[in-house]
């Protein structure tokens, strides 16, 4: 494992201290951060200064605190929203390309039916029955996004379904659990890791596209998406502080991404 | 120089003439110069209102679901549209919060200010042609009034037993008990007059701006009105009403010149918008205010200690100076605003005090409890952050409030009146009767706090109807300090409201009734030359 | 060929039943939500009497199923009904914005996808060069970043800085072609920034794996050039995931594009969406609705059939 690490690109290296650090401040959050989470410290959108280094923001919080503890909650969700999307949308996806016929209809017209819905709507709707806690909207989020990668990964599997590889373990009697696990899954991997990197990122913005219409994730809780609409308003004054939270979550987004760029090397590599 | 700044904010708030502000400030020993500077700044060009040109108005409080029926008129877009270009009610307010004739000529009431009757302006003419008469207005108030009608002016109307036409140009209306205040009633952006065969549907009315175009939420489009009875209103040609509801895009499309007007500043930005070039900003102290409104009849709200110790537990000038920036003014725990009549300076102002808030608390027998305040954006802008402030500064005095965001959807069906503590917008009255009839006697239908008080009550029905100003006066101090002391509310600020417009829009002093020169600015407001 | 049209013929109707049930779930999940009409539009200013009055006149007070099958009933027909807000027909409210709605995902698209599919063939071209790697973080800043985020800086930039294009959007008939595309260039922009990421890093994605294919390795053996191996072998086996991605793009531009109408004040279909779900207005939300689902269903079954025509392996029966 560590000689891996050490054999992989700068690229890859560089992702890898990035998601290490964001690691590093979700664990030490409280021993980070300058101040408290909610704690009201100076003025309005003070500029950087050595007090506050990030400056502050709408309420005058420290910046950099709300970024820190910004960090353990938006990351931890989205973790959560993208493992829970991935195994309910990779498990169906690949039962309906391998099963094919009645399973493959049903649950892709059933797909068709949550994705044909309005994903806002859905989610306004729901979000506004249940009230908006945050288990509620990890649950919506995954739902929504597990249809996505039921998408990506049935198409995949399809087209390695119908390679003469699958054609052949078929032939030896296989079971379909070891179809679907040792010949599918592996070959289908690539993509799907390509969709995970995607998706992790798409999933702060869902929730900040939620939180400006005003379903996000319940203040004072700090999360990168919804400051980032707190602040959007100073954007066009020349006030960069919205640029912080923005930069947090396209920083990490890069990292991963970065991460993700590697394994897909190295497991089309292996192939070859 | 304090005196100088009093006298101006005196007059942007409509105290003063400008004639005697010029003659105050050259008591103060301003130049004359000085004096006329300021008008110059705040848009008194000096000069004869100027006609022509085409107002494109940016407006906040559209919807796609709106209808052009004043009854169904609940939010900014059709407000500003029904109330401020296409029509006209019996009474206006003016700058200085007196009614002044508007469709109804003069008025006049009986000793117990019981029976009213209006003397009908003669000779205004309807955008179809018709001319108004006493008809027209019994049907347009009478769309308000009986079993099956949807107006959200019904309440404010209730008050009417019975509405007579005595000729063709004087109606009579009759009250189920004395209002002095009734002709501010009157002047409700609800009560439009429409001639006698309209189903209010076709913006057909008597005001200064015929519609062209109307996409509900999206667009309204009116041009002038070349038959308006007031000659001396309606300067523009034409009248663009546009639906931003984003407040970023409102103010980006001030910066760059798509609008002229635009309402309700982000009060976050406002003081960055105040330095750009070319942008002024306009200022209404008026009576919108905000309550956190605690259920008097559920636990443990049912505690008056539990409410002090609330009220105490607010940091009022932090809330003012994050929330509303400045631009606003504190609350004393009563709903009546200092451009009230009546308003009771004479209150003690109730400050933050860690302390008192402890004792009551204890009194109360609650020692380790949190309370639930439920809040959202819908409530008003910042409500959210107000609960988080709030639940900072109550942290200093051991109180425990837990924050819970509400989603703006349905906000005012589900939470309001509903959760025992919760945020609420007023926009307040511009009458204390109207005020207290509406959320704080204990039979109203938006009593939000549940709030029952026998001498309150009795006090309300008595002031109604007395003429005698002193006697009145007494009785509404009485009331706002009983609602200081044992009412469901905290009222921790009152806010400002606040418009920008490009410099090149001029105007006269604002009336304070409602936003944007209560509501009329396409009625009074012009281009410079 | 015969199977293909079956295959659509049998998809038509998945769709149509989609439709229905999505109808279904629309009605439900609006009986669902807290409040009615009345409440919703009266808001503060609601008492018990007034919303009864609302209530009977709009037959809000007759038992949810009767209301469900007098809709269909009517829609059906081919009547959609009227808002029940403002009584306005409901063709009359919804057929411009759909047009709207229509015209700014038709701009976007037009340079979006060729453009995501190029950088995309381009990064697979130069994989790991200085020039695949620059693109990848470009991208992928620029889709990590809220819409509205990329709309309030392209504003600050090219609106209130330098007035190039207007900061809202709103057309109107009146307008010319020209004036029309001048005023939504900055949502489409927008918008662009936030898809072209997504397909191009798919594209991308699905060319490398296709390049790792047995046939491809034949192809190098046989010393054909990198460029030409990607552009003659590796994208047309590929198309499949791409269509896919694309597809599912192209419905995001129709169907998800509310913030993006919020904020440049754009009349679409969105923005009427929402109003119509906040105030519980059922005819409209039904329709516009249903409207977003059947643009759905048509672009997923053009999907379907791309992918088809393009995977010899999927168009014959095995």
């Amino acid at each position: 494992m560590f000689t891996l690490i050490q054999q992989a690109p700068l690229s890859a290296k560089i992702g890898m201290v990035i998601i290490l650090l964001n690691l590093l401040t979700i664990l030490l959050a409280p021993q980070m951060a300058p101040y408290g989470e909610t704690e009201l410290v100076g003025d309005v959108w003070a500029p950087m200064s050595s007090e506050h280094m990030l400056g502050t923001d709408q309420l005058g919080r420290d910046m950099l605190t709300r970024v820190v503890y910004g960090a353990r909650n938006t990351i931890s969700i989205a973790l959560t929203i993208v493992f829970l999307s991935f195994v309910v949308g990779c498990s169906c996806g690949l039962l309906a390309a391998t099963m094919g016929g009645w399973v493959d209809q049903t649950i892709g017209r059933l797909v068709d039916i949550i994705m044909a819905f309005p994903t806002l709507i859905f989610a306004l709707m729901v979000l506004s029955v249940m009230g908006t806690s945050i288990p509620t909207l990890i649950g919506v989020i995954a739902i929504l996004d597990s249809t996505r990668v039921f998408r990506v990964s049935r198409a995949v599997a399809m087209d390695i379904e119908v390679m003469d590889f699958v054609e052949v373990a078929r032939l030896r009697g296989e079971g379909l659990w070891w179809i679907m696990r040792n010949e599918i899954l592996p070959n289908a991997l690539p993509p799907l890791i390509a969709e995970f990197g995607l998706r992790f990122c798409f999933v702060f913005l869902f929730i900040s596209s939620l939180s400006f219409l005003g379903l996000g994730i319940q203040p004072p809780t700090a999360d990168w998406g919804s400051m980032v609409r707190e602040n959007a308003g100073a954007i066009s004054f020349g006030i960069y502080s919205p640029m912080y939270p923005a930069a947090a979550i396209a920083i990490l987004t890069i990292g991963v991404n970065l991460v993700v760029d590697w394994m897909l090397n190295r497991s089309s590599l292996l192939r070859t | 120089m304090v005196g100088l700044e009093l006298l101006q904010r005196l007059l942007s708030e409509g105290k003063v003439s400008r004639r005697e502000f010029i003659a105050q400030a050259a008591a103060l020993g301003a130049t004359a110069a000085f004096s006329q500077s300021i008008f110059a700044s705040n848009a008194f060009a000096g000069d004869e209102p100027r006609r022509g040109g085409r107002l494109r108005i940016g407006i906040s409080g559209g919807s796609t679901t709106d209808t052009i029926d004043p009854a169904a008129s609940t939010d900014m877009m059709n407000q500003i549209l029904i109330n401020g270009q296409l029509g006209n009610s019996l009474v206006e307010i003016d700058h200085e919060n007196k009614p002044i004739p508007e469709l109804a000529e003069s008025w006049e009431s009986s000793p117990d200010a019981r029976i009213w009757n209006f003397k009908l302006r003669k000779g205004v003419e309807f955008h179809n042609g018709k001319t108004m008469d006493a008809d027209d207005v019994i049907h347009s108030l009478n769309h308000h009034r009986g079993e099956d009608t949807k107006s959200a002016a019904k309440v404010i109307v209730d008050s009417i037993e019975e509405i007579k036409k005595e000729d063709k140009y004087t109606i009579s209306i009759v009250l189920k008990s004395g209002n002095a205040d009734f002709p501010f009633l009157l002047s409700d952006y609800h009560l439009i007059i429409a001639p006698a065969t309209s189903d209010f549907t076709d913006g057909i009315f008597s005001g200064g701006y015929i519609l062209q175009q109307y996409e509900p939420g999206v667009r309204a489009f009116a041009t002038k009105n070349p038959n308006y009875f007031k000659s001396d209103r309606a300067f523009f040609d034409e009248v663009e009403t546009l639906g931003i509801n984003d407040v970023n895009a409102r103010t980006n499309a001030l910066k760059t010149g798509q609008i002229d007007i635009m309402n309700r500043c982000e009060l976050k930005t406002v003081h960055l918008l105040k330095k750009m070039k070319g942008i002024e900003i306009i200022r209404q102290n008026g009576f919108k205010h905000y309550t956190f409104a605690m259920q008097c009849d559920t636990a443990p709200y049912n505690s008056n200690d539990v409410r002090l110790a609330l009220k105490y537990g607010v940091d009022r000038e932090k809330l003012l100076e994050t929330i509303l920036r400045g631009y606003g003014s504190i609350g004393n725990d009563h709903p009546i605003s200092t451009a009230n009549r009546y308003h009771a300076s004479e209150l003690p102002q109730r400050q933050f005090d860690p302390d008192k808030a402890k004792f009551h608390l204890k009194k109360a027998g609650i020692t380790d409890a949190s309370f639930d305040f439920h809040t959202s954006e819908a409530a008003f802008s910042g409500a959210i952050d107000a609960g988080v402030i709030y639940k900072e500064t109550a942290a200093k005095a051991g109180i425990t409030i837990n924050v819970v965001r509400e989603p703006n959807d349905g906000y005012w069906s589900n939470v309001w009146m509903k959760k025992p503590w919760c945020a609420v917008f007023w926009g307040g009255r511009p009458t204390e009767d109207m005020m207290f009839s509406t959320a704080y006697a204990a039979d109203a239908a938006w009593n939000d706090t549940s709030w029952k008080n026998n001498r309150f009550n009795e006090l309300l029905v008595t002031a109604r109807a007395e003429l005698d100003e002193a006697k009145r006066r007494a009785m509404y101090v009485e009331m706002q300090s009983i609602v200081r002391d044992d009412g469901g509310v905290v009222v921790p600020m009152f806010a400002a409201d606040l418009a920008a417009t490009s410099d090149k829009i001029a105007h006269g002093p604002v009336s304070a009734n409602w936003e944007l020169d209560g509501l009329r600015a396409p009625e009074r407001w012009w281009f410079k030359s | 060929m015969n199977k293909l049209a079956a295959m659509i013929t049998k998809r038509i109707v998945f769709g149509v039943l989609t439709l229905f049930a999505i109808s279904l779930l629309i009605f439900v999940g609006v009986e669902a939500l807290p409040g009615d009409l009345a409440e919703a539009i009266l808001g503060q200013n609601a008492t018990p009497e007034t919303i009864q009055a609302f209530r009977t006149e709009l037959k809000l007070d007759l038992p949810a199923h009767e209301r469900y099958f007098a809709w269909i009933n009517a829609f059906v027909h081919g009547d959609l009904g009227k808002s029940l807000a403002n009584g306005r027909p409901i063709a009359e409210v919804i057929g411009w914005r759909f047009a709207n709605s229509l015209l700014l995902a038709g701009a976007t698209a037009l340079f979006a996808i060729p453009l995501a599919i190029i950088l995309g063939l381009l990064a697979a071209i130069y994989r790991d060069s200085w020039f695949d790697k620059c693109i990848s973080m470009v991208t992928l800043s620029a889709i990590s970043l809220p819409e509205f985020f990329v709309a309030y800086i392209l504003i600050a930039l090219l609106s209130v800085q330098i007035f190039l294009f207007p900061s809202i959007s709103n057309i109107n008939d009146q307008m010319s072609v020209f004036q029309k595309m001048h005023a939504i260039f900055l949502p489409c922009l927008t918008l662009a920034f936030v898809v072209v990421g997504h397909m191009m890093r798919m594209t991308r994605a699905a060319i490398i794996n296709v390049l790792s294919s047995p046939f491809i390795e034949m192809a190098k053996l046989k010393g054909i050039g990198r460029k030409r191996i990607i552009v003659k072998h590796a994208l047309p086996n590929a198309l499949s995931p791409i269509i896919n991605v694309v597809v599912l793009n192209l419905a995001y531009l129709v169907v998800g594009v509310v913030v993006v109408e919020v904020v440049f004040v754009y009349p679409g279909l969105g923005q009427l969406l929402v109003d119509a779900v906040s105030k519980r207005d059922l005819p409209v939300v039904q329709a516009s609705g249903l409207i977003f689902a059947a643009t759905y269903v048509f672009l997923n079954l053009t999907a379907d059939v791309l992918s088809m025509l393009s995977n010899p392996k999927l168009r014959n029966p095995r």
